[in-house]
């Protein structure tokens, strides 16, 4: 039982290849690492399994459906949430604002519980310690608060698969750890499935129960945490020869 | 009073006194005058659903309120059609034009959108330049009705009709149509449709992944925003009584309708309104007192004017001074 196959999916961008062939499986609920050094894929392949790119060759399954036909946002209301590397906040919206682009758009009145989407974006705001900033403008927020900001709109979408692309790039040791709570906590309470995209390895190997690490557009390691940090290839994707 | 009464009691109010201006105001200038700045700030409402709402700088206005203008020529000249059904002919042409170039360009962005744009606009003009049945390059003449009626009514007459000219009465349509206008601008502001609008403007990649479905939400802004130019259009030959392609596809159209909403602030309706107001009064004082041909110079250094001091606009400043108070 699988919750997200990607099978045989290869994407070029004119002649250079940025994914060549990657297969892999998620289960329902996993806790997945996806490493691997700059330019080795990693955002290309959420980019392909969340819809942003589309001409790929291969193919993305969720649920057992065959994602390949849909645009972006349909895959989202599928369930597949993402957090971007670079935080792309609605600017011109308060920080509640910004949860209920998600809630409105691509959340089913079953899944709201008998909440309403004000009720629900306090709670995900509770969840993530931002109550305090429901009526700010996003502008000025901090670098933590913006990270914490993103995954509260990604976990606004009710997901099933949330992908935390670089959620803790530019954070401090402490407050990497206060997302790594959240992560953890998000994970056992909701039960998602969590792809996290990171390059803290501290942060990647206490949170993943399984890491899949890239390199040149190809998956080089797919085992536990300690396994693969021991991992020859990785070793050498990472520190060269 | 809650503020939704009071906004629609002041349309009803401003409807019933555009027809009492009709019925007491003899001097027939101020009607001209009035529908000169209705035809702005109509345009400049159409341009802020893409531009202001969405963030799509469209160039072409002039095209989508030409293509109406001769969308209404044709079928008065094909049926023999009335007023009303040249201009709701104007409108569903513009808007079918609009949805078209939307699903052809909406997946351009940034300037190559806008150039697409004007592209549209060149191709418009020419394409009608060409065509004699409308009248070609030497333009068509639009001959009114005598003493038209509806159900009966008496529209247009000397004597116990509802308007005394057609100038009043195309005065009052437009009146009509500007408060139609600005209810449809702020209903989608308060709308799911508007809030998804908003979420695309600030980033279209974000919305996607929440769930916002952008290209349709585009589609349906530049149908909208095409089909009130388009009825504006519409409007246009019967008020000049003489239409050519050079007048209905002007430059000045689309400059105007996008520097309107810039100078007033895109934000809400309000924008659109206060810069065409503003700046629809300023032209034609200069118009009298000047002459015609200043009043693109007028638009253009109040446009680089707030661009550089006062890039959110009217709405923007008064906001400042409104912060600075508390």
């Amino acid at each position: 039982m699988t919750v997200l196959e990607v099978n045989k999916l290869t994407k070029k961008f004119g002649g250079f290849t940025a994914l060549s062939d990657i297969n892999l499986e998620v289960k329902p609920g996993e806790r997945l690492g996806l490493i691997g050094p700059n330019g080795s894929g990693k955002t290309t392949l959420i980019n392909c399994v969340s819809g942003t790119i589309r001409d790929y060759q291969g193919e993305v399954v969720f649920n057992g459906e065959n994602l390949n036909n849909l645009v972006a946002h349909k895959r989202a209301r599928r369930g597949i949430s993402r957090s971007f590397q670079i935080p792309k906040p609605f600017s011109s919206m308060t920080v509640k604002q910004n949860l209920l682009i998600p809630l409105e758009y691509a959340v089913t009145a079953e899944q709201l519980d008998g909440l309403t989407i004000e009720e629900h974006a306090d709670k995900i705001m509770e969840d993530l310690e931002l109550k305090d900033k429901s009526d700010d403008l996003t502008g000025g927020l901090t670098q933590i608060e913006m990270r914490k900001l993103e995954l509260a709109r990604a976990m606004a979408l009710k997901p099933q698969l949330l992908i935390s692309d670089e959620a803790m790039a530019g954070l401090s040791s402490s407050e990497v750890d206060d997302i790594l709570k959240i992560l953890i906590a998000l994970n056992e309470a909701t039960k998602i499935t969590i792809v996290m995209i990171e390059h803290i390895m501290r942060a990647v190997m206490s949170f993943s129960e399984r890491v899949v690490c890239l390199d040149a557009g190809k998956v080089i390691a797919n085992s536990t945490p300690n396994e693969v940090i021991k991992n020859p290839a990785v070793e050498k994707a990472y520190l060269g020869e | 009073m809650t503020s939704n009464n009071k906004f629609y009691s002041i349309i009803v109010g401003l409807a019933v006194l555009a027809y009492l201006a009709t019925a007491l105001v003899d001097n027939q200038y101020y009607f001209f005058a009035g529908f000169a700045i209705l035809q702005l700030m109509i345009m400049a409402l159409a341009w802020n659903i893409l531009g202001g709402y969405v963030g799509y700088v469209n160039f072409g206005s002039a095209a989508f309120f030409g293509l109406g203008a001769y969308a209404a020529i044709f079928v008065m000249e094909y049926f023999k059609a009335d007023l009303f059904t040249q201009i709701i002919t104007a409108g569903c042409f513009s808007a079918i034009v609009g949805l078209a170039t939307g699903a052809l360009t909406l997946r351009l962005r940034g300037v190559y959108f806008a150039i697409a744009t004007l592209a549209l606009l060149v191709v418009s003009e020419t394409l009608i330049l060409n065509w004699d049945y409308v009248g070609g390059a030497a333009g068509a003449y639009i001959l009114p009705k005598r003493n038209p009626t509806v159900l009966g009514l008496l529209i247009v007459g000397k004597e116990n009709a509802l308007f005394g000219n057609y100038k009043e009465l195309l005065f009052f349509v437009l009146c009509i149509f500007g408060l139609v206008t600005i209810v449809i601008c702020r209903l989608i502001e308060r709308s799911k449709f508007g809030r998804g609008l908003e979420a695309l403007r600030d980033n279209e990649q974000a919305a996607e992944s929440m769930g916002v479905p952008t290209l349709r939400l585009k589609l349906i802004a530049t149908t909208i925003s095409a089909s009130i130019m388009g009825f504006t259009g519409g409007v246009f030959p019967y008020y000049m009584t003489f239409i050519d392609p050079i007048s209905a596809f002007n430059l000045d159209i689309s400059v105007n309708a996008l520097a309107m909403p810039l100078i007033g602030g895109t934000a809400t309706w309000l924008g659109p309104v206060l810069g065409a107001v503003v700046l629809g009064t300023l032209q034609q004082i200069a118009t009298v007192t000047i002459s015609s041909e200043i009043n693109l110079l007028i638009v253009g250094l109040f446009l680089v004017g707030f661009v550089i001091f006062a890039p959110d606009g009217f709405l923007g400043l008064i906001k400042k001074f409104r912060n600075r108070g508390d």
